[in-house]
Parts: structure tokens; sequence; C-alpha cells
């Protein structure tokens, strides 16, 4: 015969194991239902895109889409570049240089999405405003971007993103 | 007011039946036939009856829109266009459910006012209060996602913006923000969760209105002075005296409703909307609807991206904890002459971020909403505590009844009864 104490313990075991049981239970129950919220199978296999770069000319820019975002590909003038790499010592925010954005020089790559609060900034399509510094601005809440996309003023907190991409030729670009 | 026993009786033998078995007759006699109530009240407490009003006429427009309305971004913007032109009284039915959540944030606006003017946060209504706020908060929620359903230009990027502030999170933002859109922007899955949970939302609402009333009838309500119910004078039973009241006031906020349905239906709303949402194009000026420009304002007010996602939340989270920051014993701002003043800048500050919140945020604008943003916290964190420890308050009434017939006690108003 175990004693009272004996099988008082027994019971706060019993008390926990099913409690954890219950828990562990409800938890993996609960994750399908979370889960399904992610971005989907479909979403997922939208993943990779590939762009002939030939038709565009120098200071011309288009826009793409790539994963329901707008990636900007801007082919720079000397200017452009000049201008973006004399500032790599600029005080920024988010400081990065202009050799570390891209893979070409004359080639920016970026994905067009506000850092801010997702606005597309405006500098894409001719007579846009381009900004204090000659690359973006946000009309949202007034973010200026850099030729080189990095943020130079406004409530941005990062840089232009630069999607991962690869030169499968010289002349075409394989983003994602 | 709970310990009044119930003087329901039952008049016929089939309402003697059901009272012993469901006493529901005799719950709605207590909770609104005989339920006794402060007999100052005025008109600013009627706004509970007309919010009521407000959720019961959104939830049944809604319902009759969500029988025409198709969840998908390839034809949301679509079902929405041909609700209005095409499905009989389809316009009348969608401009009132959009007018109605305008009506409804206005509504609520001045409930808030009346219960910051007369301190209807402090003990014993903190938990009502609280109720209060959550329901503030569910309405926020749902008014945006209802209002991202249209699927334009506003809509889709309000979304986007408001979605975005998750990723001010630090390391998982990112992730949950991927999670709420469903993708990697937003798009036709965003939209389908927002409608399914958009519908949810009003009934959960009406939930927290049934415990908000709940706790109204535990503690009684407040009033103009701020006084306790002390005896059976000081009250009037709620039927048919504030039924009348309430549907008086219920009719003349019809009226406005009525004007802004007929004659200026889209007059508070955003002619953008009207331009299909399209993902490679961010109109020129964002705004929300005009009941949320006060926390535009605070956000885009200051320049760190986190901070300002904080300050916008903490801007309506600091309401939570407002009957532990006014250190006054006195409800009624009416006997606070210290507090008044303070209290009528608060209310210029909310007006004024209003203004700010439609305007870019720069120049003279963003100084100016810098600092209304600042006094908006000022208010409650410093302002409440410190004046309410300072400040002589003046002479209350010794009751409600006193207040209203200028005699002290229940005796004398007797003796005066028995005279006439």
């Amino acid at each position: 015969m175990s004693s009272d104490h004996n099988d008082e313990g027994r019971r706060d075991f019993l008390m926990v194991a099913a409690g954890s049981f219950a828990a562990v239970g409800a938890g993996a129950s609960l994750w399908p239902l979370v889960d399904q919220m992610n971005p989907d199978a479909s979403a997922k296999a939208l993943a990779s895109i590939e762009i002939d770069l030939t038709p565009i000319k120098e200071g011309q820019a288009v826009t793409v889409m790539w994963r329901g975002k707008p990636i900007f590909i801007r082919k720079r003038t000397a200017d452009e570049i000049k201008s973006a790499e004399s500032a790599d010592n600029a005080d920024m925010r988010d400081p990065q240089t202009d050799e570390t954005r891209v893979q070409k020089p004359e080639w920016l790559v970026l994905i067009g999405i506000c850092t801010h609060l997702g606005c597309i900034p405006r500098g894409q399509a001719n007579g846009d405003v381009h900004g204090d510094f000659g690359g973006w601005f946000c009309p949202c809440h007034g973010s200026h971007y850099d030729t080189s996309g990095r943020i130079r003023k406004g409530p941005a907190p990062k840089n232009l993103e630069v999607p991962p991409y690869t030169f499968v030729s010289d002349t075409k670009i394989k983003i994602g | 007011m709970s310990e009044h026993s119930s003087s329901y009786k039952p008049s016929n033998a089939f309402t003697r039946w059901m009272d012993e078995r469901l006493p529901i007759i005799r719950l709605v006699y207590d909770s609104f036939g005989v339920f006794p109530t402060p007999r100052n009240l005025n008109y600013l407490w009627t706004f509970g009856g007309i919010l009521t009003f407000c959720l019961l006429v959104q939830i049944v427009t809604g319902i009759v829109i969500a029988m025409h309305f198709v969840a998908h971004g390839d034809h949301a913007f679509a079902s929405v266009e041909h609700l209005m032109r095409d499905v009989n009284w389809g316009d009348l039915i969608r401009y009132t459910h959009a007018v109605g959540a305008s009506m409804f944030f206005f509504a609520a606006y001045v409930h808030i006012f009346r219960g910051l003017y007369y301190g209807s946060y402090k003990s014993p209504r903190e938990i009502l209060w609280i109720l209060g706020v959550i329901i503030l908060l569910m309405m926020i929620i749902t008014a945006f996602m209802g209002y991202s359903l249209v699927w334009g230009q506003m809509s889709f990027w309000a979304v986007t913006v408001i979605t975005n502030l998750f990723t001010a999170i630090p390391i998982v933002g990112e992730s949950i923000t991927q999670w709420i859109w469903g993708g990697y922007s937003v798009g036709d899955p965003t939209l389908n969760r927002l409608f399914s949970l958009h519908y949810l939302f009003p009934f959960i609402i009406a939930a927290l209105v049934g415990l908000h009333i709940w706790a109204l009838h535990v503690v009684g309500s407040n009033n103009p002075t701020g006084v306790e119910v002390k005896t059976k004078e000081d009250t009037l039973s709620f039927f048919p005296y504030f039924v009348i009241k309430d549907g008086f006031m219920v009719i003349m906020f019809a009226l406005l409703f009525s004007w802004f349905v007929f004659y200026a239906p889209n007059y508070l709303g955003h002619s953008d909307n009207y331009i299909e949402a399209n993902p490679l194009q961010t109109p020129p000026h964002i705004v929300p609807e005009w009941y949320f420009l006060p926390f535009y304002a605070i956000l885009r007010a200051i320049p760190d991206k986190l901070f300002g996602v904080i300050a916008m939340v903490l801007a309506i989270v600091v309401l939570f904890v407002i009957p532990w920051l006014d250190t006054s014993k006195i409800k009624s701002v009416k006997y606070r002459p210290m507090f008044k003043p303070f209290f009528w800048l608060f209310v210029i500050t909310c007006l004024a971020l209003g203004y700010l919140g439609a305007k870019a945020p720069e120049g003279y604008y963003l100084l100016a909403s810098r600092l209304f943003t600042a006094y908006y916290f000022i208010h409650f964190l410093v302002v409440m505590p410190v004046v309410g420890l300072i400040e002589k308050p003046k002479a209350l009434p010794d009751s409600i009844t006193e207040s209203v017939t200028g005699k002290s006690s229940p005796e004398e108003t007797a003796k005066e009864g028995a005279q006439s």
C-alpha cells in the first residue's frame, strides 16, 4: 500500500502529463490552421523570371513583375554611376557602396517597393520626379533614393532591396 | 444596480410558464423596462443607443452586400460596380453601408469624448470603459478590412501600407507580413482572408456590446454631475423616459445619415477608390478615411518607422490605462476648473491631427503634427496624473436630485410635492 504522500506525487504527475499531452495536441491541431495562411505552393512556384535587356537604352528604365512585386531595371548613364559612386562615403542611414549593389555598373536592378510602408516610388516613367538625389522619390511619406537606390532622406529605414539575380548571358538576366 | 431585485410579475399563464423555464421576458423587463437611470442624463447619453443602431445597420446592409460581392482579386472591383449599377437598390444599400461606417465612427467618437468629459472611465466603471476601448479597436480593424474589399486604388494601397507596418517588427516582421498576405505582396489570398474576417468581426463586436451593456447594468450609468445615484429620487425608469429620449435622437441621427446617403454619398470617400487596384502604381496621395486621419498623422509625425508604428498603436492603447492615469476623484470636468482647459486643448489636438493627417507631411504641417502628437501623449501621461493631484475642484451637488431641483434632500423634494 502506498502512503497518501506517494499518492499525491502520482496524481501530480498524472495532472502534469495529461496537461502537457493536451497542450501538445492543441498546438499540433492549431498549426495547420495558422500555417494555411502562409504563401501557398502556387505562389512559391512563380519564383523566377528571365528578362531580355537588349531593348533597354542608356538612361532608360523598365518595370517588370516578380512575385507580384515591381522590379526596377535601369541602364544607368555614366553620370548616374559617377554620382552613385562618389556618394559612397556620404552620411547614410543604411550605408552601402554602389559596388555591392550592382553586378555590372550600368545595370541597376531593384525591388521597386519603398522600404518604409511598401508604396511604389516614382522615377521610372518619363517626366516622373526623381527626388533630391536623382533616383526615386516615394510620394506616400516622402522618402528620397539616390541613383543606387539608397535611402538618403525621408522615413524609409533601408535602401531599396536588390533581388537575387544572375546574368544568364550578356543581355539577359534571371531574377529569383 | 445589480442589487435591485426584480419587480417583474408574469401576467398570464404563458408568461408564468415561460418565466419558470427561461426568464428572458424578466431579463428584458429588468434591463430595459424598469431599469433605474439617472434622471439628469443629457443628450450626449443617447449615443449608446445610436451606436447600437449603427451596428445593426452595418450588419444588415453588410449581409445583403455579401450576397453580391465576389471575393477575388480579378472580380471584386467589378462586383462592387455591378452591385452599384445592376442590382435593384444596390447603390442605396452600398452607400448606406459606406456612409454607415463614417456615421458609426462619428457616433463612437462623440460617445468616447462624452466619457472623457464626464469621467465615465473612473471607478467603478473601469471594466466598462476597457470593453469600450476593445470595441473601438475591433471597429477600427473591421472598418479597415471592409474598405480594402472594394479593391480600388485606395483600398489596395491602404492594405499595402498598413500590412507593411508589421515589417517594422524586428527579425520576424517580414515573415509575419508574408503570413498576413498569403504571398509576397498584397493579392488575391489577402483579399479573401480580409473578406472572411470582415464578415466575422461585426458579430464579435455585437458580443462585446453585450458585455459592455452588462457591465453598464452592473454599475449603472454615469451622469453629468458624476455624483453616483444615492436614492430612488435620483433615477427614472428606462422605459418610457430614456427609450423615448434615445429614440428621438436616433431619428435625428438618421436624418443626418440620410442626408449623406441621398445627397452626398461620396463626400466622405476618396475618388481614387473608383479606379481599380493597380499593384504597379501608387496614387500620388494615400489618405485613409477621415476617421483614421488623427492616427495617420501620428504615424507620419515620427521620422522613424518602428517608433512611428509604436506611437500610433500607443495612441489607442493608452486609453486602456486612463482609469489609473487620472488621479482626480472628481468625475465630471464641469467641477474641475484646472483640468477643463486641458480637456478642450485635447479636443482641439484631435481635430488638428485629423486635419494634418490629410496634408502632405512636410514643412509647417509636419512641425504642427509633431507638436500635436506630443500633446496627445502629454495630455494622458502628464496632465491627467498631475492636474488631478494639484487641482482644487468646485463643490459637487449633494445628489443628482439636488442638481436638478436645487433642493438638497429628498425630504424637501417630497414636501414640495405635497404642497403643490
